[in-house]
């Protein structure tokens, strides 16, 4: 019986045909993967490698040495410390007032009743939708009238608060007990310590989604400092790489090495904190 | 949402006095940016429509004249064209593309959080970056892109600088980057499909292509109607990889209508032409979100509950 079973079983083995060691969507999954990724590769290869290399015939695929050569003749060529500079205050400032005024608004229309304030949101709501081409024009006559344009404040008003920070963590309040606050209340607590001692800690995944959401949008941005900025220190980095390919178009490994200064801190940022991006991502677009 | 059942005396009754203007005084910096820069422009852009207006001197009104003209200028025509051209390539693709990775990653294999993040590094990327990249990849004397054609045997391809090409190779970069976006929200759509679901159609003897088409497909209804519309009307929208790539060129072959917005009202200093077309524009988003915001709802009505 036994020995039946045996011999049946190495049949069955001897007749299944050959199997991969690995699932068969390996085999769709990683050549299309390896696509995504390769001209990022390619971005940091010739960021080092030297012109010569590059502007051979066929170009070289793979640097004979790291030659720093670009990154060097960007640094005494262009102004990409000032430009990133420019970015990183941008950024910065745009991220810390998104998360300032978001949570304020956000809190008001989460735990207080007041008048107006479902006519607010919806206004508010209903503003996500406008087209930025749609207020260009008159944000930069605004911006003129202001006394703004051609300083990075042009580029930081427009986005101290936008609506879908104070929509996002008004959802993520309306979804905490209010209990938490109650007790809060009766040691005498004011709005704003409620607010910002018991509300605010726990609100760490909606404030990463509003960090990340501003960040990607205001350090990727080209638009709006195309249109406000004019002296090139005053650039952010986009707008100075633009400027940059189009004066040293045949110095590739130069605009590569800038490209990649401009590239760097999101991926890097993205690389550190995938979680949080891919969840910020998400909810950008499950929330509509 | 749960409804809280209305306690005698809550502490927020206690406090609900004189909230109007502390609600009011945290909302100021919000409405004063959102309203201020967002719904007076939309009504100021009307007016400009309006008008003659070169960004500088006092403008003048000149009624419908800007749409008039808007109606037989042939490069607004164009862009238009483009606009569309490139909108009906690129969504439909990076969908398609979008659910096939997502479905292919829904599933116990190794290397899913991997592979994700391969698809999903390009998004994060700015639209400069990956022009000036592009430019570089697609150059057609020095770019790898014809140095590999090469070795394949193919002839060198103009890429960017071919009228016959460029368009379809922006829509190549976006669907590099931005098909990473809809793998991200077909993952977590499919994710909450539940499993019960899958499960009872797998006993009632559904096969595979069954269970995507009748269980699966339906039950992510909701979001791909959505990612329709967020695709739609961030294509209709595009500008930054068009200008740092091609600036509209060559012979107006990818001018879309941003471009050709920006161009009248940053370069031509036609601002009031400009704003009629921002305008044009913007009715166009509103169409396609009522009719897809329509859709979304028949959709949600009629499935199953």
């Amino acid at each position: 019986m036994t020995a039946t079973i045996a011999v049946t079983t190495v049949d069955a083995k001897a007749k299944r045909p050959w199997r991969l060691p690995f699932s068969p969507w390996h085999l769709l999954l990683a050549p299309l993967a390896l696509l995504f990724v390769i001209p990022l590769l390619w971005l940091v290869l010739s960021s080092v490698m030297s012109d010569a290399e590059i502007n051979r015939f066929p170009p070289a695929l793979w640097p004979s040495a790291i030659d720093l050569g670009g990154f060097r003749y960007v640094l005494a060529n262009a102004l990409f410390p000032t430009w990133f500079m420019n970015s990183l205050i941008v950024s910065a400032v745009t991220v810390l007032a998104n998360l300032l005024f978001g949570a304020l608004g956000g809190y008001a229309f989460a735990r207080m009743r007041f008048a107006g304030s479902r006519a607010l949101l919806a206004a508010m709501v209903a503003t996500m939708a406008i087209p930025f081409q749609l207020t260009m024009i008159p944000t930069f006559l605004v911006m003129k009238w202001l006394g703004l344009i051609d300083s990075l404040g042009a580029l930081i008003v427009p986005s101290l608060v936008t609506p879908l920070s104070v929509f996002l963590l008004r959802q993520f309040f309306l979804s905490l007990p209010r209990e938490l606050e109650e007790a809060a209340w009766i040691d005498g607590c004011s709005r704003l310590r409620v607010l910002f001692q018991i509300m605010l800690p726990l609100s760490r995944p909606a404030l990463s989604t509003v960090a990340v959401l501003t960040f990607l949008s205001t350090w990727n941005d080209l638009t709006w400092p195309l249109i406000a900025i004019n002296h090139d220190n005053r650039y952010t980095l986009q707008l100075g790489l633009t400027t940059f390919q189009g004066l040293h178009h045949t110095q590739w490994s130069a605009v590569m090495a800038g490209n990649l200064i401009t590239v760097l801190p999101v991926l890097l940022a993205f690389l550190g904190a995938q979680r949080a991006f891919i969840r910020s991502i998400a909810s950008s677009g499950l929330k509509g | 949402m749960p409804r809280r059942l209305p306690t005698p005396i809550t502490l927020a009754a206690r406090r609900r006095h004189g909230e109007t203007a502390t609600a009011w005084t945290y909302l100021s910096p919000s409405v004063v940016v959102i309203i201020g820069l967002s719904v007076v422009p939309v009504v100021w852009s009307l007016l400009l429509s309006f008008q003659a207006n070169d960004l500088v001197t006092p403008s003048r009104f000149v009624g419908l004249d800007n749409y008039a003209a808007l109606a037989k200028d042939p490069h607004f025509a164009q862009s238009v064209g483009n606009t569309l051209l490139y909108t009906v390539c690129y969504v439909p693709l990076s969908i398609v593309l979008g659910l096939a990775l997502a479905l292919a990653l829904n599933r116990r294999i190794r290397f899913v959080g991997l592979y994700r993040t391969m698809f999903v590094v390009p998004f994060v990327i700015s639209a400069t970056a990956q022009g000036v990249l592009f430019s570089f990849v697609l150059d057609p004397q020095f770019g790898v892109a014809n140095s590999v054609l090469h070795h394949l045997g193919v002839s060198p391809q103009g890429f960017l600088t071919d009228p016959a090409q460029a368009l379809l190779v922006l829509v190549a970069i976006t669907l590099w980057s931005g098909t990473g976006f809809c793998v991200v929200i077909f993952l977590a759509a499919l994710q909450d499909v539940p499993a019960t679901l899958i499960e009872a159609g797998r006993l009632d003897g559904a096969g595979r292509w069954q269970l995507l088409r009748h269980i699966t497909l339906p039950a992510i209804a909701p979001v791909t109607v959505f990612l329709v519309l967020w695709q739609t009307i961030n294509s209709l929208q595009v500008f930054d990889l068009v200008y740092v790539t091609t600036r509209g060129g060559p012979l107006g072959s990818t001018t879309v209508i941003v471009y050709f917005i920006w161009e009248q009202a940053f370069r031509n200093f036609t601002a009031g032409y400009g704003a009629a077309a921002a305008y044009v524009l913007a009715i166009v988003l509103l169409a396609v979100a009522v009719v897809l915001r329509l859709a979304r709802h028949r959709n949600v009505q009629g499935a199953p509950r």
